[in-house]
């Protein structure tokens, strides 16, 4: 039985097909098993974990997991401050990665990590072909056919959760014999050399802190400026974790940052000779160094999606996506994982989704799984019913502890419904891409929203016959959107919806 | 696109027209790249938050209330009044074919604009086309 449950799925033909078991997979698959949708999934790995198995390559997530909050870990509140658990229903699996943690750090390491998904597949009972490759992709009617190791697999849907981790690296003069950020040697090999790292993005950072100890001296160089994310309040630059090299370069400790071209790495007998040409005077500069590594990036392993008309953006060639995350070109193909970073959703203020970051993801799964699920398989979902003096303190404690307008921040949205014969209706989470652009009943959405400079705060969209209007609600130092200003706020926002008898909270 | 196709194709648009090479590739670096397919909306009326965008390839149209106003295509821009006002942008901006853009928030369209004074100038020399044309209309 044991043996048999190892190799679930055979060749053949299914309602939908899944690839992939990183965390975008496992969250999907998990997701469309507890809504009771049949379903094929495979990965061309022997293990769940994705790029969790082999990365960061100094053994450290970048994404925390605080264990201690005043909330119940089981509590959907107590998602915001873990940002690396999948999302279950049951209690059993929910929260998982505080209990595989040591509490050395709270970011956890990467066996940890590793252990995590691991113990929410198992728990979970998720069944998934692994060791099962995609190889190839066609069409055949109305079906895709998947070509893989073990045979092939069709589906008229499939969903491709397979990671934005393939190495990449700019067509710059010499720079493909050099090693990429992944196949970094062991730290101490570098001791009392000179390294330059193409790159400064985190994985450049990352590296640079890890040989902070070891490198007599680290340059790291590309053409535009270092961003932090505690200037941008977002995911956006270097996170603090790697900014001790930053501190290094501004101290004079030996670590040189530069904003400048590289134009040629060239070998030389003892290493490289890298020229640089600077942006800001167009002064080139030569540095003799003893290794190069490119820090240059990621893109997406879509192999022959693109023949078969997948539309690409970017450096990293995400597909572009609709809000609901299937290809924006062709039908029936679908995303999860990191690769929804292609759903750009409204990018307010400049400031993209989580959608790269598990934090991220593992809600836009459970959304695509109910999307899926509505749209392509006949279910019809509960939607809970709220009286009118509900929907008010309802949306205001979304703002102020719904995980997922916290973690997806102008991109996914909490949604109430107001129609005269069925009432007001919780709808659930929706892309806000979705709601602002898309027609529907008299609604109103709410979302919590960045400037890139300001505290948090809770913004209302409410849609009153087609038209959509956007109602800033003020931010609050302590994050708490309860208050009474905010109640004021949100009240005569919703009055053009729900009428002003209907706004007043309950005594 | 490959960022150095990009960089090369932003070379023959005016606003770029007075940077090197390494300038550009600067450029490409800072702005981000975007695709939307045909019917979407790039910029929305009346919602906060809006950038700059540059028309890399496509068109989309500039649609006021419902009616379409005008077509923008490949090395036009749009979304600079709003960022320099700091305000909601007054028109929809959509997709009328697959539209690939680069993108500059709005936050850092004033840092970006004194960095490269001579796309400011260019920019500059843009937004009097478009009050000439406007002053024409109106007489």
């Amino acid at each position: 039985m044991a043996e048999l449950a190892k190799k679930p799925f055979p060749p053949g033909r299914y309602p939908l097909i899944v690839v992939g078991s990183g965390p975008g997979g496992l969250q999907l698959t998990y997701s469309l098993t507890r809504l009771g949708i049949a379903h094929a999934a495979l990965s061309g790995d022997p293990v769940p974990g994705g790029m969790f198995r082999r990365w960061p390559v100094f053994q450290r997530m970048l994404s925390w997991t605080k264990p201690y909050t005043g909330f119940d870990r089981v509590s959907r509140a107590y998602e915001r401050y873990d940002w690396n658990s999948l999302l279950a229903d049951e209690d059993s699996n929910r929260a998982l990665m505080a209990g595989v943690m040591d509490g050395t750090s709270y970011f956890p390491s990467r066996p940890e990590m590793e252990r995590g998904l691991v113990a929410f597949a198992e728990g979970a009972g998720l069944q998934i072909r692994y060791d099962c490759l995609w190889e190839s992709t066609r069409r055949a009617g109305d079906d895709f056919v998947l070509g893989t190791s073990v045979g092939e697999y069709r589906a008229p849907l499939v969903v491709f959760a397979v990671g934005v981790a393939q190495p990449w690296k700019p067509p710059t003069a010499g720079l493909d014999a050099v090693p990429h950020y992944g196949e970094l040697r062991a730290a101490e090999t570098y001791a009392n050399r000179r390294v330059f790292i193409v790159g400064k993005q985190n994985s450049g950072f990352e590296i640079a802190t890890g040989l902070l100890p070891w490198a007599r001296q680290i340059v790291l160089a590309s053409p535009s400026p270092t961003k932090l994310s505690v200037n941008t309040h977002s995911l956006v630059g270097v996170r603090a974790r790697y900014v001790q090299p930053y501190e290094d370069s501004v101290l004079a400790g030996g670590v040189v940052i530069l904003d400048a071209s590289i134009e040629e790495v060239q070998h030389t007998d003892g290493g490289y000779r890298v020229r640089t040409r600077s942006a800001h005077d167009n002064a080139t500069r030569s540095f003799e160094v003893d290794d190069v590594i490119a820090a240059t990036g990621f893109t997406t392993p879509l192999q022959d999606l693109p023949e078969l008309g997948v539309a690409t953006f970017g450096q990293s060639r995400l597909p572009a996506q609709t809000p609901f995350w299937e290809s924006a070109t062709v039908p029936g193909i679908y995303f999860a994982g990191t690769i929804t970073q292609g759903s750009q959703g409204l990018r307010k203020h400049g400031i993209p989704s989580n959608s790269g970051a598990v934090q991220g993801h593992r809600y836009n799964a459970r959304v695509l799984a109910r999307h899926l699920a509505e749209t392509r398989f006949g279910i019809k979902l509960p939607r809970p019913k709220l009286a009118p003096d509900q929907v008010l303190p309802f949306l205001l404690a979304e703002a102020s502890r719904g995980p997922e307008l916290w973690h997806q921040r102008s991109y996914l949205a909490r949604v109430v419904t107001v129609d005269r014969d069925t009432g007001i209706l919780d709808e659930g989470i929706v892309p806000l891409a979705h709601f602002v652009d898309g027609r529907g009943p008299d609604a109103v959405a709410i979302a919590l929203e960045s400037n890139g400079r300001d505290d948090p705060y809770p913004v209302i969209y409410t849609r009153r016959r087609g038209a959509v209007t956007e109602h800033l609600l003020p931010p609050d130092p302590l994050l708490d959107f309860e208050r009474d200003e905010h109640r004021q706020a949100s009240s005569a926002a919703l009055v053009e919806v729900l009428g002003e008898s209907l706004t007043q909270p309950a005594r | 696109m490959a960022t150095e196709d990009i960089a090369d194709t932003i070379a023959g648009f005016a606003l770029f027209a007075d940077l090197s090479t390494p300038q550009r590739e600067r450029v490409v670096h800072v702005l981000a790249e975007q695709w939307f397919a045909e019917g979407e909306k790039v910029l929305r009326q009346g919602l906060s938050g809006s950038g700059l965008y540059i028309v890399l390839d496509g068109a989309a149209a500039i649609r006021i209330d419902g009616v379409d106003r005008a077509t923008l295509k490949a090395g036009d821009y749009f979304g600079e009044i709003s960022c320099l006002l700091g305000e909601a942008p007054v028109a929809d901006i959509v997709a009328v074919r697959p539209l690939r853009c680069l993108v500059l928030a709005s936050s850092e369209v004033e840092g970006f604009l004194k960095a490269n004074p001579s796309v400011m100038f260019r920019l500059l020399q843009g937004e009097a086309r478009k009050v000439r044309n406007t002053t024409k209309w109106l007489s």
